[in-house]
């Protein structure tokens, strides 16, 4: 969005609305006004002085108006398979989802590792997209696990963080001065931490379940090991580190104690692994193979308290498009992946319905807790921040119908599912979006 | 898993055998009763019977394997069915593309039955979902292999009568095993205690939570066996990944005199072949009188005729 858009964006007034901001913790009814796509004020009187002329009101009718959400985890086809999702597609996912900042993994094809190739995204972001875009660049040339990517060139083209996706970096040398020279930046490494030697050729959750399916399971041990390396890694280096998605008990333990002892680390986990379990794979349903797979119901359960006690800082959609060439083939040669933008709000709203997790809760792991790790001007309601805001009727029910996707792939895991919760309204730099209907 | 139910066959009210899972003991029943019948035919001189006059069966092999392939053939042609076979040789992990262009080419020939063996897990169950024929799996990666399974089950029930209460102790690379998997599910569905004998290396993740006993000696495992069920070791298993040589696998774990005098005097010993002489089982046992193995081939074409019928009774007429 140009200045000149901004400019002519007419003021806007969210009335009668729940407000949260997770930033601040405040949670009142009141009204929001947006001025040049801006946020000018909010709060139970916050429109009592009168609007200026123009002003589009709208009645929220007791909805909730949050910050937009900010989405860490968004793997897109563009370049290289656009026609599994394309940075305009996944716009307008995003902007049912109620996402208003995406940002983007590295693993396209080309890789982002070059500033060239960070500059191409932004520049289709600016010409294709209504959502904010914000790239991570590649951690090692190519993602190859080896070589260091140009970290200075690429943030100061606009990469916000660096990590090369689901790939894990086994060499724990090449880690290291990663995290070292990463350092002289104050650049964030987002990793997942995977041993590759446990995981062998797994493809679901090691246990009974794999078993009875025949199916290669991967330890939890594959992971948490990994996770212990990677905090004694940090401990060396001092670096900031993010650890893209953990999934058991066991990693969230290492996190926490990493973080007691002081050192700058945080941890993010997908909505998948929030709200579903192994056993949903039912009969071999490839939309729910991922990687790190889903656990089992007590470690899901483990990891819901993990975001209730603050050692998981950021939920991810870790939206990842695949279609039937990736996704119909027999278990273990199916790509891993779900969608998620559409649905990760609803999908979220689950855990608070169910009484696991304070809605502020959910709502901060979305929008401020990734802002601040990304040191993004974004996830707050705070006056004078970019008019990023969403509008949703935490009790509205709807059904994930396939023909209703916005993405251009259709691999979701909540098909036909009964999702309660649904956004009304996105607005991004005072943009207004009806995503009703 | 055996979907799609139908009530042309109140009996066997299923569109397809997949697996074990999901059967109740009166199908086992049900199958093995047919199957006993069906032994009968075999033993005369007149072999064939018409219930599958006019049937089209295509015998689909994504992986080598000539005795469960040469026994369904002759299961479908006994009953009157024209059978054909296809190999599929795949080398890449691209299979799946394979996988459903051939369902696609194989569904516009209108065969009536359909059996399938696969190199992974689950591929059966993809494939039966985009063919409008009954789907028999012949073995499908670690998951299941159920008319092996049923054979066994009828070897064990013609000699010892009743299976219910047997000590059946299953020994051997359970980890990578489908027969495993589908002889623990029928065995324990119809009521037998099932015992697995292993290394642990070669046990699966969960083993202890099978509704089995587990034993890592052999010995321990065998007494008062009823029947002592050997699995075959694969060749890229034996040195070094999951067990140290085959030398010291046989020692501790190849069915021998000494460790089958420990389960009880009339156990049957069973393998579902090809045997790896000297690495599970010793030559003298294999042959001995104990030995039902070379029934078990002649029980594999039975079952499999009984299953052929069951299902192609739930075929549109």
């Amino acid at each position: 969005m140009t200045q000149a858009d901004i400019k002519t964006t007419p003021p806007v007034l969210l009335k009668n609305a729940r407000i949260m901001d997770p930033a601040t913790g405040h949670d009142d009814d009141g009204s929001l006004i947006i001025v040049d796509g801006k946020i000018a004020a909010y709060g139970a009187n916050a429109h009592n002085q009168g609007m200026p002329e123009g002003t589009r009101e709208i009645d929220c009718q007791g909805a909730v108006v949050a910050p937009g959400l900010i989405d860490m985890g968004v793997t897109v086809g563009e370049p290289g398979a656009e026609h599994r999702e394309t940075l305009k597609s996944a716009s307008k996912a995003a902007l049912a989802g109620g996402i208003t900042t995406l940002i983007t993994s590295p693993d396209t094809d080309p890789v982002i590792d070059d500033p060239a190739l960070v500059d191409f995204i932004l520049r289709r972001a600016r010409d294709t997209a209504k959502v904010n875009i914000r790239p991570l660049a590649a951690l090692t040339k190519g993602m190859n696990g080896k070589e260091m990517a140009e970290i200075g060139l690429l943030q100061e083209a606009g990469a916000v963080a660096f990590s090369d996706a689901t790939n894990p970096i086994t060499n724990s040398q090449v880690l290291l001065r990663l995290m070292t020279y990463a350092r002289d930046y104050q650049a964030l490494i987002i990793h997942q931490a995977q041993d590759k030697d446990l995981a062998g050729s797994g493809v679901m959750n090691a246990g009974l379940r794999a078993t009875w399916l025949g199916l290669g399971g991967v330890p939890k041990e594959a992971e948490f090991i990994a996770i212990e390396r990677d905090m004694r890694l940090v401990a060396m280096a001092k670096g900031k580190y993010h650890a893209r998605l953990i999934s058991c008990p066991q990693s969230a333990k290492a996190i926490q104690a990493a973080k007691r002892d002081g050192l700058d680390v945080t941890a993010g986990i997908s909505i998948n692994h929030l709200t579903l379990n192994e056993n949903d794979i039912g009969p071999y349903r490839t939309f729910h193979k991922m990687s790190p797979p889903l656990r089992n119901e007590d470690d899901r359960n483990a990891m819901v308290n993990a975001i209730k006690d603050g050692t998981i800082d950021i939920i991810m959609s870790d939206h990842n498009p695949q279609d039937v060439e990736t996704k119909r083939h027999p278990f273990a040669g199916a790509a891993d992946g779900a969608l998620g933008l559409e649905t990760m709000l609803a999908a979220g709203l689950r855990l608070v319905h169910s009484n696991d997790l304070p809605l502020m809760t959910l709502l901060a792991a979305m929008t401020y807790n990734p802002a601040k790790r990304l040191g993004l001007q974004a996830g707050t309601l705070a006056v004078q921040s970019p008019a990023d805001i969403i509008v949703f009727d935490p009790e509205k029910p709807w059904v994930v119908e396939k023909s209703k996707i916005r993405s251009l792939s259709k691999n979701t895991p909540f098909e036909d599912e009964l999702l309660t919760g649904k956004v009304l309204t996105t607005i991004v730099g005072g943009k207004v979006y009806d995503q009703q209907g | 898993m055996s979907t799609n139910i139908t009530h042309r066959n109140p009996e066997f009210p299923f569109r397809h055998l997949l697996g074990i899972e999901g059967l109740h003991p009166p199908h086992i029943n049900y199958l093995l009763d047919l199957a006993d019948e069906a032994v009968e035919v075999s033993r005369q001189v007149e072999k064939q019977k018409a219930v599958l006059r006019g049937r089209t069966q295509i015998n689909l092999f994504f992986e080598a394997s000539t005795r469960t392939q040469s026994s369904f053939e002759l299961a479908g042609k006994r009953l009157g069915a024209d059978v054909m076979n296809m190999a599929v040789e795949v080398s890449s992990l691209k299979k799946g593309e394979t996988l459903i262009d051939t369902a696609a080419t194989l569904n516009a020939m209108r065969p009536d039955l359909l059996v399938v063996r696969h190199s992974q897990a689950g591929a059966v169950h993809l494939l039966a979902r985009k063919v409008g024929c009954a789907v028999v799996n012949a073995g499908d990666g670690a998951h299941e292999h159920p008319t092996q399974a049923l054979l066994d089950a009828l070897t064990i029930r013609r000699h010892k009568q009743d299976i219910g209460g047997l000590n059946v102790a299953i020994c051997g690379d359970i980890r990578h095993s489908r027969v495993a998997r589908s002889n623990i599910l029928l065995l324990s569905t119809i009521g037998a205690r099932v015992r697995l004998v292993a290394p642990s290396t070669l046990l699966p993740s969960g083993a202890h939570n099978m509704g089995v006993e587990v034993f890592t000696d052999m010995r321990e495992g065998l007494k008062g066996a009823d029947v002592v069920m050997m699995l075959r070791l694969q060749k890229e298993r034996m040195s070094g990944a999951f067990i140290p040589s085959v030398r010291e696998y046989f020692k501790y774990h190849g069915l021998d005199a000494g460790k089958l005098s420990y389960a009880k005097p009339d156990a049957l010993v069973m393998h579902p072949g090809p045997m790896n002489r000297g690495v599970e089982i010793a030559a003298e046992i294999a042959d001995g009188p104990q030995s039902v193995i070379r029934e078990q081939v002649e029980m594999g074409v039975a079952i499999r005729m009984a299953v052929l019928e069951a299902l192609a009774a739930n075929l549109p007429a």
